[in-house]
C-alpha cells in the first residue's frame, strides 16, 4: 500500500513535471532559439486552457458550448488559438527591442484574464468550465485513468522536443541563433530577422497553449484562478534558466527538478505549525525568486549549457 | 456636466497622477540603464508599507510618512541595484529585465511575509469632499494628490534642467557613449536615477494608499498602466511621461462615462485601455507623444 502510494505521488508529480515540460520546451523556443523574453506565458496558457475546456466538454447551458469533440481537436484548437495571439503581438512588437515585447506581453495576459473573467457567455466567468474529459475515460477510472493521462501528456512531451530538437538542429534554428546573437550580422546577410522572430514566439505561443490544454483535461475544471501567473510565468522562467536556455535536454530537465524543488517545500513546509503554514508559501516564493538569481549570476548557462550543433562545411579543395 | 467632473475628471486626473509618478521612474531607468524595471510597480508596493508602518508606529497622518517611506524606499531600491541589477550591468540588458522579473517577486513575498495580504487602510472613517462653486465637489484626497504631484512635476522640471547631475541624466539619457566619453560619472548617475526613481514610486504607493486601500498586489496591478505611460511619454523623458500618465489615467476613467446613454466600455475592461494605448505607440510612434529613444 505505502509502495503504490508513492509510485501514485511519482505519477502525479510526473504528470504536472510533464506539464511544465511542454511550457518549457516552448519557452526555450522563444527565449532560447530568438532571445525573446515572454512575460505573459500565463496568458498564451489560458487560451489553450480554455479553448480546449469549451471544445470537448459536454454541452452545458452555463457557457457556449461545450462541443463534446475529440481531445485531439481540442489540442489543435488550443494551440492555433493561442498561435493567433502569439502572432498578433508578435507582428507588433519584434521588430523592436526585447523589452518591449516582455511589456507588451504582460498585457496580453491581463487582457486575457480580464476577459475570462468577465465574459460569462464564454468561460462562465470565475465559476470555471467544468466536465472537462481526460482520454479514454470511459475504459479507465480511478488511478488507472491517471496512468493513461500520464502517458498521454509524455507522449506530447516526447512529440515536443522532437519539434524543438528538429527546429534546433535545423537551417532555421540555424538564422534564429544567428539573430539572436548578433541581429545586424543576420540582417547583413539577407535573412528577414522580423519575420523569424515572429515564427520563433507563434510557434513557442501555439505549444504553451497545448501545455494549458493538458493542464485543463488533466484537472477536469478550469478557472480564472488557475492561471496565476507566478505558478505558470514565473516558475517556467526559473525552470528554463536552471534547465539551461537554448538547449532542449535542459529545458526538459529543468522543469522536473524545479518542480520537484518547488513540491518538496509544499511537504516540508506542511510540516510546520499552522500558524506558520500561511507564511509559508510566502517563503516559498520569496526563495524561488532569490534561487532565480542566484542562477543567474553565477549560473547563467545552466544545467545542460547550449552546445550548438556541429557545422558540416565541407571543404573545397 | 458636473457628474462628469466629479465623478470622472477629478478622479481620472488622481489616477493619472498616480501613473505619472510611477511611470517617470520607468522612463528613467529605461533610458539610463536601458531595462524595462518590472519590479517598479512593487517598489510602489514597498514604499506604501513602510508608510504604514509610519502610521501605525508614529500615529502621524500618512502625508506626514512619505518622507520615512521615501526614504526607506530609496535604501531598498539602491540595495536591489546593487545585490541584483549591478552583477548583470555588462551582459545584454534583457538579463536584468529577468532579473527584475524576480526581484519584483522578492518584494511582494517580502512584504506578504512582513506585512500580511489583507487590505489596509491609512486612516477610517469619511472625509467630507470640499465643495466648490456650489456644484464642484472634490475629495480632499484627490485635492491633496493632485496639487502633490503638480509641485513634484515643477521641482523634477527645475532638477532636470537647472541642475548639473540633472543635466547628466538627460545627456546619459540620450547618448550614454559620449556622456562617459565627457567624464561623467555613470554609477553616480545610475545612483541618482534610483533615488528619484524609487521615491516617487514611494510617493506613487502612498497615494494609492490614500485614493483606497494598501494591499500586496496594488503595484503589480499597476505595472502595465505605467509601462504604457513611459512609452506613451516617449521613453527617457520624464516629463513626458508625467503627461502619458495623465492621459492614460483620464482616459481610463472617462471611458466608462455614459456619453451617449451607456458607457463607452464596461467599467471591469477599463484597465485594458493602457493596453489598447500602449500597441497603439507601439504601432504608429513607438518613440512616443515627445520624441523619447527607440531602443
Amino acid at each position: 500500500m505505502e509502495l503504490s502510494g508513492i509510485l501514485f505521488y511519482l505519477i502525479s508529480f510526473l504528470i504536472m513535471g510533464g506539464i511544465y515540460s511542454v511550457i518549457c520546451l516552448a519557452l526555450n523556443m522563444q527565449w532560447g532559439f530568438g532571445g525573446l523574453f515572454n512575460a505573459g506565458i500565463a496568458g498564451f496558457y489560458a487560451v489553450g486552457a480554455y479553448s480546449a475546456a469549451i471544445i470537448t466538454s459536454a454541452n452545458t447551458p452555463n457557457h457556449v458550448g461545450g462541443f463534446d469533440l475529440p481531445i485531439v481537436v481540442g489540442l489543435v484548437v488550443a494551440g492555433t488559438l493561442s498561435g493567433i495571439v502569439g502572432w498578433a503581438i508578435a507582428r507588433i512588437c519584434v521588430r523592436l527591442k526585447a523589452d518591449y515585447l516582455a511589456m507588451a506581453s504582460i498585457g496580453i495576459a491581463e487582457i486575457i484574464r480580464l476577459a475570462v473573467i468577465n465574459e460569462e457567455w464564454l468561460t462562465n466567468g470565475s465559476l470555471g468550465v467544468s466536465r472537462i474529459p481526460r482520454p479514454l475515460e470511459e475504459f479507465f477510472t480511478g488511478r488507472e485513468s491517471e496512468m493513461v493521462f500520464f502517458v498521454f501528456v509524455w507522449i506530447i512531451v516526447a512529440i515536443t522536443f522532437w519539434v524543438a530538437h528538429r527546429l534546433y538542429k535545423s537551417p532555421w534554428g540555424r538564422v534564429m541563433r544567428a539573430i539572436r546573437d548578433n541581429e545586424a550580422a543576420a540582417e547583413s546577410v539577407g535573412k528577414d530577422v522580423q519575420s523569424f522572430r515572429t515564427q520563433s514566439f507563434v510557434i513557442g505561443a501555439i505549444f504553451m497553449g497545448v501545455a494549458g490544454a493538458l493542464s485543463a483535461h488533466y484537472f477536469k475544471f478550469f478557472s480564472p484562478d488557475a492561471t496565476e501567473p507566478l505558478l505558470i510565468t514565473f516558475l517556467a522562467w526559473v525552470m528554463l534558466i536552471a534547465g539551461g536556455s537554448g538547449n532542449n535536454k535542459g529545458a526538459v530537465a529543468g522543469a522536473l527538478i524545479i518542480w520537484a524543488i518547488w513540491s518538496m517545500t509544499e511537504i516540508i513546509t506542511q510540516q510546520l505549525p499552522p500558524d506558520w503554514a500561511t507564511r509559508s508559501s510566502y517563503i516559498r516564493m520569496l526563495l524561488i525568486g532569490l534561487f532565480l538569481q542566484f542562477v543567474l549570476q553565477r549560473f547563467r548557462a545552466g544545467l545542460f549549457p547550449e552546445k550548438a550543433p556541429k557545422l558540416n562545411v565541407k571543404s573545397h579543395g | 456636466m458636473m457628474d462628469f467632473i466629479n465623478f470622472y475628471l477629478v478622479p481620472g486626473i488622481t489616477l493619472g497622477a498616480i501613473y505619472a509618478l510611477g511611470a517617470v521612474g520607468v522612463s528613467m531607468i529605461f533610458g539610463i540603464l536601458r531595462f524595462a524595471h518590472f519590479a517598479h510597480g512593487d517598489l510602489m508596493t514597498v514604499g506604501a508599507y513602510f508608510a504604514l508602518s509610519a502610521v501605525w508606529l508614529l500615529g502621524i497622518p500618512a502625508l506626514a510618512a512619505i518622507p520615512i517611506a521615501v526614504a526607506l524606499t530609496c535604501l531598498v531600491a539602491l540595495f536591489a541595484d546593487r545585490a541584483f541589477y549591478k552583477p548583470l550591468r555588462q551582459l545584454p540588458t534583457i538579463y536584468t529585465v529577468i532579473a527584475s522579473f524576480g526581484v519584483a517577486l522578492i518584494f511582494r513575498s517580502v512584504v506578504q511575509l512582513f506585512w500580511g495580504t489583507e487590505s489596509q487602510v491609512y486612516s477610517v472613517g469619511f472625509q467630507k469632499p470640499i465643495v466648490l462653486f456650489d456644484s464642484l465637489r472634490i475629495a480632499t484626497r484627490h485635492i491633496q494628490i493632485i496639487l502633490a504631484t503638480a509641485g513634484i512635476t515643477l521641482v523634477l522640471h527645475w532638477f532636470l534642467h537647472h541642475t548639473q547631475m540633472g543635466k547628466t541624466m538627460r545627456a546619459v539619457s540620450d547618448d550614454p557613449a559620449l556622456a562617459s566619453v565627457a567624464g561623467l560619472d555613470p554609477e553616480k548617475t545610475i545612483r541618482w536615477t534610483w533615488i528619484i526613481g524609487a521615491g516617487l514610486a514611494a510617493i506613487a504607493g502612498v497615494f494609492v494608499g490614500l485614493d483606497t486601500d494598501v494591499h500586496t498586489m496594488m503595484g503589480w496591478n499597476l505595472l502595465l498602466p505605467m509601462f504604457a505611460a513611459a512609452l506613451l511619454g516617449g521613453i527617457g523623458k520624464p516629463l513626458g511621461a508625467i503627461a502619458g500618465g495623465l492621459i492614460i489615467g483620464i482616459a481610463e476613467e472617462i471611458c466608462t462615462y455614459p456619453f451617449f446613454g451607456e458607457s463607452l466600455i464596461s467599467p471591469s475592461y477599463k484597465s485594458a485601455i493602457a493596453f489598447v494605448i500602449m500597441l497603439l505607440i507601439l504601432i504608429f510612434r513607438p518613440r512616443g507623444l515627445f520624441k523619447g529613444r527607440l531602443l
